[in-house]
């Protein structure tokens, strides 16, 4: 056992969090009141080395884990959620990296450190959210191609990715479920493909969000993933484990953000002649707010930890995702709370963290299916 | 960083629930219905290594550190909180280890993990409880000895201890109030100290629980713990933050072993037709308390292996307390909800369960207390 992080670990978390604190708070607000992707801040994330920092260094990473990969995200989404989404410009790439074959790799990893492409993954669907077995985006074999035909719904990156992991059908004729679907890049500028992006989202709107169309979308057969059909749903499983500690570190990090923001201006505010921070119904609340941060980011590194050393464990990561998605808003929410009516008009930053911190109970696995996940470790089937 | 136990961790966890395993159910309920100390299961458990797993090999135990001994309490609270507190009998040695004299660590320590004593420490008073400063009871200092006079409130192993440290006032005349007093080591046999054990508690009854009174207890000047008068506040803030850990580490395992009865029941227990466990409402109920102990478990786990290797952390070490605490008594109550009447009824020992685990929330510092801590590392004063 040892609770330290290593002094590796320690140096990425503070160059993420000075990087964070010098560019994000310039321009966050702008960004989520445009819904509009940063790009020059993605630009300069990749000069410095904070994009896909767990791909390995044969393909223009840092070679890290995941947990690196998470305490990164932490620290981006503790400073702003929306323009910390820059780390997810890698998003799916773990795929390729895993399943991919070497020509997969060196095609599409090295341009997404050097900020030369950016990437996604489509998995849901209108139809088929949280029961992503329903989905029915098809691809059908012709000749040396696929045909992609479909529609993908909520798909991050989806309007500026130049190739988007897709989750396809591809053996409906399997006669078990698990084995009917395959993961094929696709790139964007294929002819057939659309994108629209989606406005109006409640938060992390400097993160895009887009429909896609796939129509008689025609992808060479070597861009299917592993170039093994079939394998589709076991890779999505292992992309979830992943992208779910990535999940709770947003949390953490929504979570983390909110408290210091709660904590500065309880000891400036002043009411009924002392700091709002003298009252013990506030310092209680700061209590509780600054435990549960505690717990979860214990929950996460633990969660990620695993990851890196080969032990996946899919209860402990639903535990993780759930809470730390629970907690980010339950923080956020007391952070507002003890900011009174500053904290509900955009000058304050909290209104836009309160929003932001939603998204983690709902993407990457709702609360509700990662119980289900962990319900499902405990009891067995029944 | 490296989350996984040692495999001596794993075989020390291994190795107590086990042993409770196979003892604590014979003897739980009657323990708990005549609210008697577990003496026969407290000497095996001696015999075997599991008691004062901390002290030191110089005096008799295998110098393992808290963080060891605060799995044993997990696994022990695991099977049966009651029981369980057994691990208790040496509580107060952390003050004799930690800043005792050589002579007094020599004395004392060896008869703990050999089962040929039982400790205890008197902080609380009828009027101090968690405003610990505030301790009343006097130690006046003599030629050779000390007078000790007052009474002390919730004592834990008060009644069954052979000695026990007692925070008293030695220097009320100190300017600052935390400087003020001294712990001091009384042994049971001393003239005008009495005890009255406490009954009717609502849990853990196999734990003894006594109000203590001193007359003009004489003891001698060398059963200070330490050299230095007025040091007695300071040394028991070090001690909490090793008994919290423990206490914390009971909050986990009380947690841990309802809700595997939960998820045992949930798979048996067939209404509509089908096990309880297949319903969603009860499925979401068992996701959300296997979360609860996962994180109270995962601060339990990271306090307790700073305490060993030099960075207390009392805040952290606060947290894990009180929320530990919370979600045994937010889990329990959830357990006996999942099994209905038979939950409600004593004779299941899930009822027992919900009484147990209230105390979490205030032995060795009430989550309020906690919460304070907490928010005073965070604020500054």
């Amino acid at each position: 056992m040892d609770f330290e992080l290593t002094n590796r670990q320690k140096q990425i978390c503070r160059a993420a969090r000075e990087f964070a604190e010098g560019e994000f708070p310039g321009i966050a607000r702008e960004y989520d009141r445009r819904e509009e992707f940063p790009r020059d801040l993605w630009k300069k994330a990749c000069e410095l080395g904070f994009i896909g920092v767990f791909i390995k260094k044969e393909y223009g990473g840092l070679g890290l884990g995941f947990l690196e990969f998470a305490m990164v995200m932490e620290e981006f989404w503790r400073v702003d959620p929306g323009c910390g989404n820059i780390l997810l410009t890698a998003f799916g790439s773990e795929l390729i990296q895993l399943y991919g074959t070497e020509e997969q790799k060196k095609r599409y990893l090295p341009p997404l450190t050097r900020g030369e492409a950016i990437m996604g993954a489509a998995i849901t669907e209108p139809d088929a959210g949280s029961d992503i077995l329903s989905i029915l985006t098809a691809a059908r074999k012709d000749g040396n191609d696929y045909v992609i035909n479909g529609s993908k719904q909520f798909i991050t990156n989806g309007s500026i990715a130049s190739h988007i992991v897709v989750f396809c059908l591809t053996h409906t004729e399997a006669e078990s479920r698990l084995k009917r679907f395959g993961t094929i890049v696709v790139e964007t500028d294929r002819p057939g493909f659309g994108a629209i992006k989606l406005t109006g989202k409640l938060g992390i709107r400097a993160s895009d969000t887009a429909e896609i169309r796939l129509s008689e979308v025609r992808v060479p057969k070597e861009n299917l993933i592993g170039g093994k059909e079939g394998e589709g749903f076991p890779q999505i499983m292992q992309l979830f484990n992943i992208n779910r500690v990535i999940a709770a570190s947003q949390g953490v990090g929504v979570a983390q953000g909110a408290l210091e923001k709660a904590i500065k201006h309880v000891k400036e505010r002043k009411q009924f002649g002392q700091p709002i921070g003298a009252f013990q119904a506030v310092q209680f609340k700061i209590a509780e707010m600054a435990t549960w941060v505690e717990a979860t980011r214990a929950l996460t590194y633990k969660a990620g930890w695993m990851i890196d050393h080969g032990k996946a464990d899919p209860k402990l990561i639903s535990i993780a995702k759930y809470l730390a998605g629970e907690i980010g808003v339950k923080v956020a929410n007391e952070a507002l709370q003890l900011h009174g009516g500053y904290g509900y008009i955009a000058d304050y930053d909290i209104e836009r963290f309160y929003r932001d911190a939603k998204i983690v109970e709902i993407y990457e696995g709702t609360k509700e299916i990662e119980k289900n996940t962990i319900a499902r470790e405990l009891l067995g089937r029944l | 960083m490296d989350f996984e136990l040692t495999s001596e961790q794993k075989d020390i966890k291994k190795a107590a629930r086990e042993f409770a395993e196979g003892m604590f159910p014979e003897v739980a309920e009657e323990c708990d219905l005549h609210e008697t100390f577990p003496r026969a299961l407290w000497k095996k458990a001696c015999d075997l290594g599991f008691i004062g797993v901390y002290i030191d090999e110089a005096y008799g135990g295998p110098g393992l550190g808290f963080l060891e001994h605060a799995f044993i309490a997990e696994e022990f609270a695991r099977v049966d909180a009651g029981c369980g507190t057994i691990i208790h009998t040496t509580l107060g040695s952390e003050f004799i280890l930690l800043f005792g004299r050589e002579e007094q660590k020599r004395e004392y320590l060896p008869l703990l993990p050999k089962g040929e004593a039982i400790m205890g420490m008197a902080i609380t008073e009828p009027d101090a409880g968690s405003d610990v400063a505030s301790v009343s009871t006097v130690a006046r200092r003599m030629k050779d000895h000390y007078v000790i006079s007052g009474n002390k409130m919730f004592i834990t192993n008060g009644s069954i201890a052979d000695f026990l440290v007692i925070l008293c006032l030695t220097n009320e005349n100190e300017e600052v109030k935390p400087k003020r007093h001294s712990a001091l080591i009384v042994e049971k046999s001393r003239k005008g100290f009495e005890t009255s054990q406490l009954k009717r508690k609502l849990g853990m009854r196999a734990s003894d629980t006594a109000e203590l009174h001193f007359s003009d207890v004489e003891v001698p000047l060398q059963n200070l713990v330490g050299e230095k008068e007025g040091e007695g506040f300071h040394q028991l803030m070090a001690v909490f933050n090793r008994t919290r850990v423990t206490v914390a580490f009971q909050g986990v395992g009380i947690a841990q072993g309802g809700l595997e009865k939960a998820i045992q029941y949930s798979k048996q227990r067939k209404q509509f037709g089908r096990p309880l466990g297949s319903f969603q409402g009860i499925q979401f109920k068992l996701a959300e308390m296997a979360s609860l102990v996962e994180a109270a478990r995962a601060l339990c786990y990271q306090a307790g292996w700073m305490v060993d290797h030099g960075k207390i952390d009392p805040k952290l070490i606060s947290m894990a307390k009180w929320f530990s605490g919370e979600a045994a008594v937010k889990v329990i109550d959830e357990v006996v909800q999942i099994h209905g009447g038979y939950g409600y009824l004593g004779e299941y020992g899930i009822e027992r369960l919900y009484r147990d685990a209230k105390l979490v929330e205030i032995v060795e510092g009430t989550k309020e207390i906690e919460k304070l801590i907490i928010a005073r590392e965070i604020l500054g004063r």
